[in-house]
């Protein structure tokens, strides 16, 4: 047996030598350069042809990265390569469409907004300030969305939770069926229509007056389904053998469900809820019909009319002059901040609930 | 603490399908019972009838007596719940509750059950995982999560975890099928310190292993796929391994079956 010998792989100058199973590749850095490239020229084109909108120019320097870097890919690396660099390309792209207005918007919102945000604006109502006055704030609609959202998750999220459980864990047959039907059905109710529901049922025939209490009842008809299905899924993760090693263990079903089932899941239940959460807090047409509005702080619910912030929003907006507009800015700023916030503690109780791993 | 299983005339369903037919056998306490065939003739569906396990899947239907000490477990009014408390289950793949920490698995069956005593709890762990040959590999880090461990120290996990609910008969549904050799090996130890204990019935489609632990074997087989399993012949193992009756038995034990 004779030693195999490695034969060096460098060249006469030190340069490594190509191996049988490399091709040429463009160099690392090529991405970079060409993006780069792709926006000097697109704005370069943009000047040059006179287009306003810089929308117009990103849109020219993105359609030059792909093509170039297709391009470029093809005569040096060949088709396969190129075909990846394509997609490559096509989903970085993509990606910077789907942010940037997301970045601008949060921007727009906290610079616009940030100008009467205060603890001053946040603790104060619109009692004795005209729409046209600056000052004033945004207390009775935060009470109001807080009242509302709050009575909307104790009669959802129960009911919804409970839903899921059923379907997952005991539903067979015809009335599972419905039943799911029935939560598809209800996930693409407009909120209007649930705003008219209340209204009809509640308002019209029952005779109530406007309260938040009617307002969250239409929040709830359409919280109830974003709750059943995320819930649904998430118990649907859980694997079959936790549930049958609860079982064989000689655990009645109901506690295996209440300490094994939704213990394991419990992280993924409450990131459903908050973005069901989420989306009824910005909710403003059922608020419109059965809340209706008020500048003045009513804590009670269940009696009157309630202020809340889409509405208060939309009004300040509409009342078309400066101190509405900044008024606007910062109760959607104060919107987006409460849901930010709901957000990170549901990622806390879900990072904090989740199956723990590690030794 | 251990008990006799006597099985008579047991069909299982799932569904309209039959998956076992006419079995019929006596598991004697204290002894380790294999049971071994090819994959689908329904080995794994009786050993879940044995403790009611079987109709938890859906569709899942029993007929016919199994009979614990003389009880019968389908008899009308029987709690399966109950069933379950004294006939535990060890499962194929190591499942611990992976939201528990190694002490609440252990403490699992008796605190969901409620049926416990809060200064007896910490002496019921240590003796479950002193019987499970882990106290030794775990007594550090009794709050570290379960799923961290091992795959061998998880199924002695799980091990621990059903005797500390002192069952009166162990099932075990290819317990080591996910280990490794060694890990293998320390629960195969295990199975015969805990045969002075308990009843045991393992499924294993290891034939050295069936050699190895068990005192008594059954074949079981099926005439074609789709068609039920049956129960072959149940015979003391080396009776089995040298000498079998059958020679279906014979033919699969020396690989000469399909």
């Amino acid at each position: 047996m004779s030693t195999t010998t490695i034969k060096p792989s460098g060249g006469p100058g030190g340069k490594p030598a190509r191996s049988a199973l490399q091709g040429a590749q463009l160099p690392r850095w090529s991405p970079y350069v060409i993006a780069l490239g792709s926006l000097a020229v697109g704005c370069g084109i943009g000047l040059a042809a006179g287009l306003d909108s810089r929308i117009q120019w990103g849109l020219i320097a993105a359609v030059l990265f792909i093509g170039v870097s297709y391009a470029l890919a093809t005569t040096v690396e060949g088709g396969r390569q190129a075909k990846d660099r394509l997609a490559t390309s096509l989903v970085w792209v993509t990606f910077l469409m789907a942010v940037v207005p997301l970045a601008s918007l949060v921007y727009e919102t906290v610079k616009r907004g940030s100008e009467v945000f205060s603890g001053y604006f946040l603790t104060h109502s619109m009692g004795v300030v005209a729409d046209d006055e600056p000052g004033g704030g945004v207390y009775h609609a935060i009470i109001g969305t807080l009242q509302q959202v709050g009575l909307a998750s104790l009669i959802a999220v129960p009911i919804g939770v409970l839903t899921a459980i059923y379907l997952v864990e005991y539903g067979r047959g015809k009335l599972a069926k419905a039943v799911t039907f029935f939560v598809d059905v209800m996930t693409g109710i407009p909120s209007i229509v649930a705003g008219l529901f209340v209204l009809s049922f509640w308002i019209l025939i029952l005779r109530f007056d406007f309260s938040g209490w009617a307002g969250a009842m239409a929040l709830s008809i359409l919280m109830m389904p974003v709750v059943v299905r995320s819930t649904e899924e998430m118990l649907k993760l859980v694997p079959n053998e936790l549930r049958e090693a609860s079982l064989a263990l000689g655990v009645p079903k109901w506690r295996t469900i209440l300490k094994v089932v939704l213990p394991t899941a419990i992280g993924g239940i409450t990131t459903g809820i908050m973005l069901a959460v989420a989306r009824i807090a910005g909710e403003t047409a059922p608020v419109l019909l059965l809340v209706f509005t008020t500048p003045l702080i009513n804590t009670n619910p269940f009696d009157g009319a309630q202020g809340s912030l889409p509405l208060y929003i939309y009004q300040q907006y509409q009342s078309g002059n400066q101190a509405g507009y900044d008024r606007a800015w910062a109760a959607a700023l104060a919107l987006i901040a409460f849901i930010m916030i709901l957000n990170l503690v549901a990622r806390g109780i879900a990072h904090w609930k989740a199956p723990k791993t590690g030794r | 603490m251990a008990k006799r299983i006597d099985v008579s005339g047991l069909n299982a369903y799932y569904g309209s399908h039959k998956a076992i037919e006419d079995i019929s056998m006596t598991v004697e306490p204290r002894s380790v019972t294999a049971f071994i065939g090819p994959s689908g003739c329904g080995k794994s569906t009786y050993l879940r009838t044995l403790n009611r396990m079987h109709e938890v899947t859906p569709g899942g239907r029993v007929d016919g007596k199994v009979l614990l000490d003389g009880d019968d477990l389908y008899g009308s009014g029987v709690d399966p719940v109950n069933v379950r408390r004294t006939i535990g289950m060890v499962f194929q793949r190591p499942n611990p509750f992976p939201t528990m920490s190694i002490y609440d698995n252990v403490a699992a069956g008796l605190r969901l059950n409620g049926s416990y005593k809060k200064s007896e709890l910490s002496d019921v762990v240590e003796k479950s995982l002193r019987g499970a040959n882990l106290w030794n590999e775990v007594k550090d880090r009794l709050n570290k999560p379960g799923s961290g461990l091992s795959g061998g120290q998880q199924q002695r996990l799980c091990i621990a975890r059903a005797i500390a609910v002192e069952p009166q008969v162990l099932l075990m549904d290819e317990p080591c099928s996910a280990l490794d050799p060694i890990s293998t090996l320390a629960i195969e130890d295990l199975i015969g310190e805990l045969k002075e204990r308990f009843t045991i019935v393992i499924v294993t489609h290891n034939m050295q292993q069936a050699a190895r632990v068990s005192d008594r074997t059954a074949f079981f087989n099926l005439s074609a796929v789709g068609q039920p399993g049956k129960l072959i012949e149940l015979d003391d193992t080396e009776r089995i391994f040298s000498n079998p009756s059958v020679q279906a038995t014979e033919d699969y034990i020396s690989g000469r079956f399909g």
